[in-house]
Parts: C-alpha cells; structure tokens; sequence
C-alpha cells in the first residue's frame, strides 16, 4: 500500500500515462503508415544530440528535441528526393548517427554517462519539471493530432484521394514526423532509446483487434498504454525488475492476450 | 506519342455526340511530363465536356496515368497547358489497396475526406449497389466491391468531372463490364463529363465519345490500335448515319 503513495513512484506512474495517452494515437499512424523503422532511427540519432549536450552543456531534453526534428526534417526531404528507398535511407540515418553519438561520446573522456539508463530509460528518476514536460508535451501533442487526423488518415488511406480533396497531405507527413521525433525526444527518460519504438508500436497493435474504425483503435490503444503502464510499474515495484523494459513486458502479454480469442469484429 | 482520333471534340469530326457543344469542364493542350531527362508523356491533348465519356487508351507504360495525373494536378506537367473550369472533381484511383491494421469500414471511408449526412451516404452507397452489404471492414471487401466503393466515394458530391484510373483492374470479364455500365449510369444520371483510363479497347470503343490514344514511343505506334479505332469509327459513323 505505501508503494503507491511514495513520491517517485507516483512521478512514475502519471509519466507513463501521460506518455501513453499521446503515444496511443501517434503510435496507430505509425502501425498504419508502416513508420517503425523512422520511430528507430530517431530513437537511435538521439545519441548524437545527448552527447551534444553532455559536450557543451545543454539541455538534454532541447538537444534531442532540437536533432529529432532535424533528422525528421532530413529525412522528409531525401524521401521526396527519391534517392535511396526509405528503408537504406533510414538505416544509414539510424546506425549513422547512433555511431556519431557514440564516438563523439568517447572523446569526453572525463565524463561518465550512465548510457543502461538512456538505453532502457529510467522513470524513478522522473523529476517533478520532467512530469509537466510529459503531460503539457503530450496534451500539445494531442492537439495537434487531433488538427492533423483527417488529412493524415486520408493521406494514409491513399495520398491522391487526399489531394484531389483539396488537402495537404505532405504537409501534415512533415508535421506528423515531427511530432513523432517529439515524442520519442520526451519519452527517452521514461522508456530509453532501445525500447520507445515498442510503446508506439505494442498498444496500437493490441487495439486493432476490437477496433472498428481508426479513432476506437486510437482509443483502445491509449487504454493498453495506460495499463501497460500500471501493470508495469507494480511488476517493477513487487519484482524489483527494471520500470522501463516491465513495461514493455506489460504492453506485449496484453498484446498476446488479445490475440488469443477472435473477438470476430476485424471481419465485419 | 499521343494520337487523338478524328471525331473526337477537339478534331472536328464524325461522331455525333451532343455534348460536343457544350463549354469544358476541363481541357489539356501538348502536356508533356519530363522525369528524369526521359519525357514520360509528350503532346497529350484531350477535352472533357459535360456528359462526354473520354478514355485514355495505350500500351503498358505509354504513360496513361501518368496523364490523368497530370491533369488533375497530382504531378507537375512539364510543358503544355491545362485549364479546369470545375472543381467538383470525383476520383477513382488505381491500384488501391487497403492497409489490414487500419480498420475502417466502407461508411466510414466514404467520410475519409469530409463528413456527410447518413441519407448522402445511403443515397452514394446505393447508386453503386452496395447498400445491401451492411457497414462492413473495407480490407474484407472483394476487387468488385472495393472498385464500387471508391466509385461510390467519389460521387457523394455529385461530381462534374469523374476521373477514373484503370476501374477495371484486378476484375474478370463480367466485372468489368458491370463497372463500366456503372459509370455510363453514373454519367447519364449526373450529366457529368468522366475520364477514364483503361486498358479496354473494346469497351473504350463501345462506348467512348472520344479517345487519348497514349503510345510508349513515337517509333512503336501501334498499328493495331489506330486499326481497331479507325474501324470503330467507322462502325459508329455508319451507325448514327440517317
């Protein structure tokens, strides 16, 4: 019982839902526009903009926001460029510029970096400004989601059905890119960089089973988020396993679990 | 590359058809689409009047959606001029396919891009014989039923000009030909000027008021094609003849 009323604990745990409650309909666009691979590689070219921090002493959570948006900006246009296929471009991003963090992290040789802490996150350290960032971040976040939806899903469903209606499909990719480079920027201290993608990805999975359209998946995934999260945390707290990766664990059983009976609504 | 059959709304001549009169919904003059130093089409012209059914014919790779994407504005044309006098633009885009982990259902698609009163929704879906097939996933949908579906979607604001790209691909025989009687119905029942691509002749001549013959090159023009047309026109000619 006191488990739950101890201050850190309880930072934790409203971290967690506050990041599930944006990353539930981000993560369904990113399940529909098959966009894993880009929530990867700005996971992993954040290493660059931590040691850009650690080197000149910035703020941390500014520098990856500041090089999630531009690899996302990047990305965007040597995708419209046509260049490489997005997966080659990706890869060379994502391992390119997780390399770059790395070396470049090995010149500051008087500075130790807990790097099991950036890979796996930790959420007991959530401090009380890191909370208002999750929850103001994700409720900006929200908005915007909620403004981009339409084009976003009818650019999703088929992007020349989207123009000849009149809209801008490119222009709410470019926003949603960047969006999801925020997102992965805010919820590195909560899951870490290995294990973001999985909190995107994992609930919006999960609620495709029961849903019936797009915006009951957008819910349903919010939900196993957020119990992801809870579930997580009181394994974590009760076993003494790691906060980030339990709640994974959490989000995958209930991932499992709802494979396991046909809920006959897919089909009809 | 391109070869507009005499007859045809713009070339003056022989087959009768009244909307030839009437003002342009939309009128394509020498576009040419330059990719990669390669022109992908090159002296296209065609004209789409009120009531009026335009195919786009040619050879795989002769650039037939390319066109129609070019005149709608979905890709920039390279030289050339296009004039639309409509916005009311229904389309039917090629190769659709719906990714399984979105779930949507086809009343829902049909408000994909703007919402609409359940009776607009009622009255489209009924216009392509869907209404009897409940709300159901549109990833559970068959070739046919997907082709109606988006037909359906593009004509819940009745549309003055109907672009359809390729609507009998992926269909057999009978399929096919219940689409095409489905967007003559449409045409006649909107009094809307359509542009279709497709890859069938026969249908094309059957019913066509005029043509954008497409060819891959200016050294392989088909022969086969100008013969089939030139004897169809004939045909019509012959026909409407008093």
């Amino acid at each position: 019982m006191s488990l739950w009323t101890t201050d850190f604990l309880v930072r934790a745990m409203l971290a967690g839902i506050g990041l599930a409650v944006i990353t539930g309909p981000a993560g369904c666009f990113v399940v529909w526009r098959r966009l894993s691979y880009f929530g990867e590689t700005i996971a992993h070219t954040s290493l660059l903009g931590i040691a850009l921090a650690i080197a000149f002493d910035l703020n941390l959570v500014i520098c990856i926001l500041a090089g999630a948006f531009l690899v996302a900006t990047i990305m965007f246009y040597l995708e419209r460029r046509g260049l490489l296929p997005t997966d080659t471009l990706l890869g060379l991003m994502a391992h390119g510029g997780m390399a770059l963090g790395l070396v470049f992290l090995s010149f500051l040789p008087n500075i130790r970096i807990n790097l099991e802490a950036l890979l796996f996150g930790d959420i007991l350290a959530i401090s009380r400004i890191d909370l208002a960032v999750v929850w103001i971040g994700g409720l900006f976040g929200l908005l915007i989601m909620a403004k981009l939806w339409r084009p976003l899903l009818a650019a999703t469903v088929n992007e020349e059905l989207a123009v000849v209606a009149g809209m801008k499909p490119e222009r709410a990719r470019l926003l949603f890119g960047l969006l999801v480079a925020a997102i992965i920027a805010i919820a590195i201290k909560i899951v870490g960089i290995l294990l973001i993608v999985a909190m995107l990805i994992i609930p919006a999975a999960a609620a495709r089973r029961f849903a019936r359209n797009p915006e009951l998946m957008a819910a349903g995934a919010v939900l196993v988020g957020v119990a992801s999260t809870v579930a997580g945390m009181y394994a974590s707290a009760r076993f003494d396993t790691p906060a980030g990766p339990s709640i994974v664990v959490a989000a995958l059983l209930i991932f499992v679990a709802t494979r396991l009976r046909s809920p006959g609504v897919h089909a009809g | 590359m391109t070869e507009r059959i005499p007859g045809s709304s713009n070339g003056g001549g022989s087959i009768p058809t009244e909307p030839e009169n009437r003002p342009p919904l939309i009128e394509a003059v020498n576009i040419g689409v330059r990719r990669c130093g390669h022109w992908l089409i090159r002296n296209a012209s065609v004209t789409v009047r009120p009531g009026q059914l335009v195919y786009v014919v040619g050879a795989n790779g002769a650039g037939k959606s390319t066109s129609v994407k070019a005149i709608l504005g979905l890709i920039p044309i390279t030289e050339g001029h296009i004039v639309r006098r409509t916005r009311k633009i229904g389309y039917v885009p090629q190769r659709f396919q719906i990714n399984y982990t979105l779930p949507i259902t086809i009343r829902r698609m049909i408000t994909l891009t703007a919402n609409y009163p359940d009776e607009a929704i009622d009255r489209a879906l009924e216009s392509v014989g869907l209404d009897k097939l409940g709300n159901p996933q549109v990833a559970t949908l068959s070739g046919g039923e997907l082709q109606r579906l988006l037909l359906a979607r593009s004509l819940i604001e009745r549309p003055e000009l109907l672009v359809l790209d390729e609507p009998e691909q992926g269909l057999d025989t009978k399929g096919a030909d219940d689409i095409h009687k489905l967007v003559q119905d449409v045409r006649d029942e909107l009094d809307c000027g359509v542009l279709t691509v497709t890859h069938d002749l026969e249908q094309a001549l059957k019913t066509g008021d005029d043509f954008l013959v497409l060819y891959p090159n200016e050294a392989e023009i088909e022969a086969q094609h100008l013969a089939k047309l030139a004897k169809a026109r004939a045909a019509r000619s012959g026909e409407s003849a008093p």
